[in-house]
């Protein structure tokens, strides 16, 4: 099943068009990487996926719900994590997670549930109580992971989730978006870590606006005669 | 909802410069301006030269010193040395008798007296002057008394609601106004900036919740903290400062009510229209502190400003509020007095919510 529907994605900011007749889908339980240089509409893209903004045409469907008329019901239905790290500093960790959860309306007792289940993949229960601030930027970059995904979202669109952390940590922070697909939810995601494009199902590549490539990671090495994603990305650049 | 407070409410505890604001300011704010910053003249330092030293002269010394406005600060040897007393910056005034005063005020019917006063202050110079010529007066009705003269007027003057013209009358209004502009607009422009500068408030874009939720979700604390603070400045002002409130306590809490939501409009405006926390600050620095001090007619009188400054002095929000609490407080003037007033920041309120909604809107897009 589709889980994300585009065709002829158009959207225009005055004369400037950000994003020219996009058209992919997203299968469900799919790690998806969206690549692309800076300003080639990445974002954009995304943002009108989660709802934030509404496309100028095209028809687009995210978890199969219109987004021109249904974003409240999609809102339900996606969790978010962006590029900057974005949990309350000044709060503890159990606070943060009792303060998403109930936005998106869970339970308390659900709440509570969740919370432990959550830490307790992370192996961070013994940190509940502490100030979020205080706490490393990977493990910060992981909880804020678990609580976009406290309320069992369809899709999960993370925004370049391991800008600024060490190898290590990247390296559990895709383990955790690995086990984190394998329960069905699917993952979109950007990032300017080519190594990490490695690890997606299928990856497209953005520039200019409009999508220029789109296949698994292998396929593409082989149609640009490339030992890595990196090079595809470069050769592509290029051009 | 309630989960949105609650975190609003671990946001401002948490930090300690917040809670300054918050409690700090109020108390220390009300007090400074109570006792320290007052316009009464009270033992003001003067010098006499006296010339003739005969009856009148010292009756009138004895009057001016008894009257508590004045001390008697050091003997000035001669008139050569007035500057140099005024210089040092001792005395605020010096009073000259002419010589031969008592005298000639029985042959020639009048007698002079120099008043020089130190005018680099001018507001106490001007007071000290008058309070002087006053006295003065005073004792020319008391010399007069008895002898058949031609007709003299008399003039009798009553001050009305502050007939002992406490500066505190004057202030509390002005502060109450600009505590409640402060903290509120400022709080809040700054707290949602600051959301918009961490990224948070993409996330709760992102969610279900509405902006509108989202944004009364982070203005409610700060309407419940500001009227904390009225009330905190009001039992101050009525406890230690002896600040009456003649009219109704439930309508001055009720158009408080109606201020702190037309701020709250202002500061979430503000935070549209600045992307960090530092530009809300300043933006409410100047757009707000400023002018509510200046332009509201808190400190200057507004009748006295220049033409175009007066017209401006208009769409400050604070200068319809002062006269509503003013004219509850001091005089106790019911709601049929001020509902202009009242609707003028009512009108203002909506404005500033409806301009929000559209520029976030727009940032929406």
């Amino acid at each position: 099943m589709k889980i994300i529907e585009v065709e002829n994605l158009v959207k225009k900011f005055g004369s400037f068009v950000a994003n020219d007749h996009l058209t992919f889908s997203v299968d469900e339980g799919e790690i998806y990487g969206f690549l692309g240089a800076n300003g080639a509409g990445k974002t954009t893209a995304m943002k009108i996926l989660c709802g934030l903004s509404s496309p100028t045409s095209g028809k687009v469907m995210v978890a199969g719900y219109d987004v021109y008329h249904q974003t409240e019901m999609i809102k339900k239905r996606i969790g978010y994590m962006s590029q900057r790290f974005s949990l309350f500093e000044d709060l503890s960790v159990w606070e943060n997670f009792q303060f998403f959860g109930g936005i998106y309306g869970l339970s308390p007792a659900k709440i509570r549930e969740r919370t432990t289940e959550l830490l307790g993949r992370l192996g961070l229960e013994s940190e509940k109580k502490q100030i979020l601030g205080s706490l490393p930027l990977g493990w910060k970059q992981k909880l804020a992971f678990s609580v976009a995904i406290i309320h069992r979202p369809s899709i999960v669109f993370l925004d370049e989730p391991t800008g600024g952390v060490d190898p290590i940590t990247r390296r559990q922070f895709w383990e955790i978006i690995y086990e984190t697909a394998s329960q069905g939810i699917t993952v979109f995601v950007t990032t300017h870590y080519m190594d990490e494009a490695e690890y997606c199902r299928r990856v497209s590549i953005m520039a200019d606006g409009k999508i220029v490539a789109l296949d698994t990671p292998a396929n593409l090495k082989t149609k640009y005669n490339a030992a890595n994603i990196e090079g595809v990305f470069l050769k592509i650049a290029r051009n | 909802m309630r989960g949105f407070i609650i975190k609003e409410f671990y946001h401002i505890f948490r930090d300690i410069r917040s809670m300054v604001v918050l409690f700090g300011m109020p108390v220390i704010q009300v007090l400074l301006f109570g006792f320290a910053l007052s316009t009464e003249v009270k033992n003001a330092p003067i010098a006499i030269i006296d010339h003739s030293n005969d009856q009148v002269t010292r009756a009138i010394t004895t009057k001016l010193l008894s009257s508590g406005f004045f001390i008697l600060s050091d003997q000035v040897p001669g008139e050569g040395h007035i500057e140099e007393v005024f210089r040092h910056g001792k005395v605020k005034e010096v009073i000259v008798f002419e010589s031969d005063f008592a005298s000639k005020l029985e042959k020639d019917r009048q007698a002079g007296i120099q008043i020089i006063a130190d005018a680099s202050d001018p507001n106490t110079a001007n007071l000290v002057v008058s309070y002087t010529s006053a006295i003065i007066g005073d004792y020319q009705q008391e010399y007069l008394k008895g002898m058949s003269l031609p007709v003299t007027v008399r003039t009798e003057s009553q001050m009305m609601y502050n007939p002992a013209l406490k500066s505190v009358f004057m202030f509390v209004p002005g502060v109450i106004t600009i505590l409640l502009m402060l903290i509120t607009a400022m709080m809040t422009s700054i707290s949602i900036a600051r959301e918009n500068e961490l990224g948070t408030m993409e996330i709760l874009l992102v969610s279900p919740m509405r902006p509108i939720q989202i944004i009364a979700g982070k203005v409610l604390p700060y309407v419940l903290l500001a009227f904390t603070n009225a009330l905190i400045i009001l039992l101050l002002s009525y406890f230690v400062l002896g600040m009456p409130v003649k009219g109704s306590l439930v309508l001055l809490l009720a158009e408080s009510l109606l201020f702190i939501v037309m701020a709250l409009s202002l500061g979430i405006f503000i935070s549209t229209v600045s992307n960090s926390q530092q530009m809300a600050m300043m933006l409410s620095m100047f757009a707000l502190m400023l002018p509510t001090i200046l332009l509201s007619g808190f400190i200057f009188p507004i009748e006295n400003m220049p033409v175009p400054l007066q017209i401006f002095s208009n769409i400050m929000p604070p200068r319809w509020f002062i006269i509503i609490v003013k004219s509850i407080m001091i005089k106790g003037l019911g709601f049929k007095y001020i509902w202009k007033e009242t609707l003028i920041i009512a009108g203002m309120a909506v404005f500033f919510i409806a301009l929000s909604i559209r520029k976030f809107k727009i940032r929406l897009e």
